[in-house]
């Protein structure tokens, strides 16, 4: 019953959208527009109607439903809690739900929150979002429906993957979603802008929020996925340059670029055009993004589906929206007039830079991750990895740091180099005493991590140069969330070189009572012994890590589960202030001769490359709040005047 | 600079920095990207060694050899027709083991030995590394010639 009524809520909810988007077009048509205000309700209904269908299935998981298909294939009556409540959304349809849930959910904010922009193109961007939301409620009703039901009804459920059954996995997923929503809201007002000829200051302060709320999530959504696939998977790494983690950092990326963009066409009314094309390429990322995770087209954890039928319906969907919205783009560009001229060296140059070299480390990953697609296609085996991807876009990465050093500090319109000549002269001091020092102690590190540490340490003092000179009670709040951003990249870029210029490793067999040695501390295996989990059976290493004296007790685990059949390792991490040690048992090999497999890492600063991604989301978050309280002070005061 | 000239000064340098972008990802691609191979191919192809590459097959029954470090192992890997000697010191992939499907990154060595610096073992049956699933699995595990003596 509880199925049928969600599925019931979807159709009414699409039948919404539609309404939507039809009476969008006839504001387009006639220039009144009978039906626009049908808009803003329908924007509420369908928020409101999605939420319904999400709960609806997230309660059929919760008392184990195994009547309905996606339950029984998802889902056991052992499983604990928590993870029965992520299941909801730990699969190819639940996931699905999400997505347009929160695209709804979204647009009756917007529909209800948003007072700034023209009415007009307020309704052609909620007619936009309709359009957008029906495309997905399709794909959700005829290749995807999460209600489907199962006659007979299994006794138990096939169980979630074992990899997936964890408190990372509760978070990740829907955090990334917000963020792919997030982009998709900024693709809709610039597509209703580009379509009333609003594109300006307005429109961009409008839009601003979304972005910078989609770029926070997507920050610690990848940040998150990155620490989960450090200690899940036991292999010791945080980056693989899998295709999966291509698809959210490609996203990311253009998001970064737009909300630097985005900015320029707030306050100086510049960048018009380039911030629209950004925009749309942003959401033609997350796009791709799904497209990539959810068609099957790849193997990985992360795909559900190997379901050609719903990777074409993806394809068709991602390529219908997108090309569109850059024919709309070529048509209508012309009437977007040319924003407000500036010099190349100006606070605008400084952020063209920015958006050139996140573009080009966008288009080389980009390139990299569908060449092996589309080399397949062509009958050629082939496989990109992280070779390939450090290689292309390292350098640029170098770039785009120097381009920070200087970038913040310029004035907007025009500045001149001479007036910075102190911060230029130290900055290339820090770089050039740093890289001396590191080189002098470590001359066997590679370029790139000794590059890495030097700019980090240059940007961690560059970051905070925008507030020199700064009364700081009075500094608008946004001007704090971008230094604690950038000092975050500063940070986050000093972990990454640290651990990739200086980790070192072990890879031993142990019998019980012998012991291994790894960056000065030494690891004893004192016993190992069989645990019992929920769903899970594993051995356990009971080992002592010792330095200097100070012993701390580790217990790596090998995790074998039933359902379905599949190993894990539990890596055991000791997290120290200057970094961790990572240490990883196996099964016992099969000739049994009393030794265990063991693996000890020492990643110098490695937990910096995570806290860093929190530093930046939370400039991120002090920014957006900062322009919400700004606000609502500023249209206090305008009530006021007024009265 | 005049207003209209900044706007087509902006285009050129989008399109410069994507034509920049294709070539440089041209060029890492030419050095980076790793072939697949069986050990059929392999042969034919006639692979440089040190040139990262891919190699997948079944792992020959009575193949795995382990050595004295307890870290470090070599086996066999086979196809239909060849095979090719693996060596890989690591923590092996659950379910790795004889008459696995597997694909190993890495490279030959001079002495025509695969080194492998990662392996990825086939889990279950819904489970298969892309490079095998058009691969008949069964008949290499069927020729006698794998079979334990």
């Amino acid at each position: 019953m509880i199925a049928e009524a969600g599925l019931a809520a979807i159709w009414l909810a699409a039948s919404m959208a539609l309404l939507q988007f039809i009476a969008g077009l006839t504001l387009l048509r006639d220039g009144a527009g009978q039906l626009v205000p049908l808009i803003k309700p329908a924007a509420y209904m369908q928020g409101a109607l999605c939420t319904f269908a999400f709960f609806a299935l997230m309660w059929l998981f919760y008392i184990s439903d195994l009547s309905v298909l996606l339950v029984a294939n998802n889902s056991h009556i052992d499983k604990p809690l928590i993870f029965k409540l992520a299941g909801t959304w730990g699969n190819h349809e639940g996931s699905m739900l999400l997505w347009v849930t929160i695209l709804s959910v979204s647009g009756a904010a917007i529909a209800f929150l948003e007072k700034r922009i023209e009415v007009k193109t307020l309704s052609a961007t909620l007619a936009v979002q309709g359009f957008l939301a029906l495309g997905f409620f399709a794909f959700l009703l005829f290749s995807s429906n999460p209600f489907e039901r199962m006659v007979p009804a299994p006794i138990e459920g096939a169980g979630l993957n074992p990899l997936l059954q964890d408190v990372g996995l509760a978070f990740h997923p829907p955090t990334l979603y917000f963020g792919y929503v997030g982009l998709s809201i900024a693709f809709s007002f610039a597509v209703g802008a580009l379509l009333t000829n609003q594109v300006g200051p307005a429109f961009a302060r409008a839009m601003r929020p979304w972005v910078l709320g989609a770029w926070i999530f997507l920050t610690i959504g990848i940040a998150a996925g990155s620490y989960w696939a450090y200690y899940e998977l036991g292999w010791g790494g945080w980056w693989f340059w899998d295709p999966v983690e291509n698809a959210s950092l490609m996203p990311w990326l253009a998001a970064t670029a737009l909300l630097h963009s985005v900015s320029v066409l707030a306050t100086r009314n510049a960048l018009r055009a380039w911030t629209i094309m950004l925009a749309l390429v942003a959401f033609a990322m997350s796009m791709a993004g799904t497209f990539l995770v959810r068609s099957g087209i790849l193997t990985s954890v992360h795909a559900f589906a190997v379901d050609p039928e719903r990777g074409s319906f993806i394809l068709a969907l991602m390529l219908m929206y997108t090309g569109l919205a850059f024919v709309i783009f070529a048509l209508r560009i012309g009437t977007v007039k040319q924003g407000e001229p500036f010099q190349l060296l100006s606070r605008e140059g400084g952020i063209v830079a920015n958006n050139i070299f996140l573009s080009v480390i966008l288009a080389v990953i980009l390139i990299g991750t569908l060449y092996p697609i589309a080399a397949e296609a062509l009958g050629d085996k082939i496989s990109v990895g992280p070779p390939y991807f450090n290689k292309a876009t390292v350098p640029i990465a170098v770039l785009l740091m120097l381009a920070l050093l200087v970038g913040p500090l310029l004035r907007w319109r025009r500045d001149d180099l001479g007036r910075l000549k102190y911060w230029l002269i130290g900055a290339a001091a820090i770089l050039l005493l740093s890289c001396l020092a590191i080189w002098k102690f470590a001359p066997q590190i590679g370029i790139f991590p000794l590059l890495g540490i030097a700019l980090s340490l240059a940007l961690a003092v560059a970051a905070w140069m925008p507030l020199r000179g700064r009364k700081l009670l009075r500094t608008p709040i946004p001007v704090f969330g971008m230094v604690i951003a950038h000092f975050g990249l500063a940070v986050s870029v000093f972990g990454m070189a640290a651990e990739s210029g200086f980790s070192s490793e072990t890879l031993t067999a142990l019998a019980p009572g012998e012991s291994a040695k790894v960056a000065g501390w030494e690891v004893k295996l004192n016993d190992v012994n069989p645990v019992v989990g929920d769903n899970w059976v594993a051995v356990e290493g009971e080992m002592i890590a010792a330095k200097n004296g100070n012993e701390f007790p580790l217990h790596p685990q090998s995790r074998q589960f039933f359902k379905p059949p599949m190993q894990t390792s539990e890596a055991a991490l000791l997290t120290r202030w200057n970094g961790q040690l990572y240490v990883v048992i196996a099964q016992p090999d099969q000739e049994g001769d009393g030794r265990w497999q063991v693996r000890l890492w020492w990643k110098p600063f490695v937990t910096f490359i995570w806290g860093g991604a929190i530093l930046i989301a939370l400039g991120g978050a002090i920014a957006l709040l900062g322009r919400m309280v700004r606000r609502t002070k500023n249209s206090a005061i305008n009530k006021w005047q007024t009265e | 600079m005049k207003p209209k000239h900044q706007r087509l000064l902006l285009a050129v340098i989008a399109v410069a920095a994507l034509v920049g972008a294709g070539l440089i990802a041209a060029s890492a691609l030419r050095e980076e990207a790793s072939y697949f191979y069986t050990p059929t191919t392999l042969v034919a192809a006639n692979v440089e060694p040190g040139k990262a590459i891919r190699l997948g097959g079944m792992v020959q029954k009575g193949s795995i050899v382990r050595g004295g470090d307890g870290v470090s192992i070599t086996f066999t890997v086979r196809d239909q027709r060849r095979s090719q000697k693996v060596a890989y010191r690591g923590i092996t992939p659950d379910l790795f083991g004889e008459g696995s499907g597997v694909v190993a990154d890495g490279r030959l060595g001079p002495d025509r030995v695969f080194v492998a610096d990662s392996l990825l073992a086939k889990h279950d049956e819904n489970y298969v590394p892309r490079e095998l699933a058009d691969i008949d699995m069964s008949a290499a595990a069927k020729t006698k010639d794998t079979l334990v003596p």
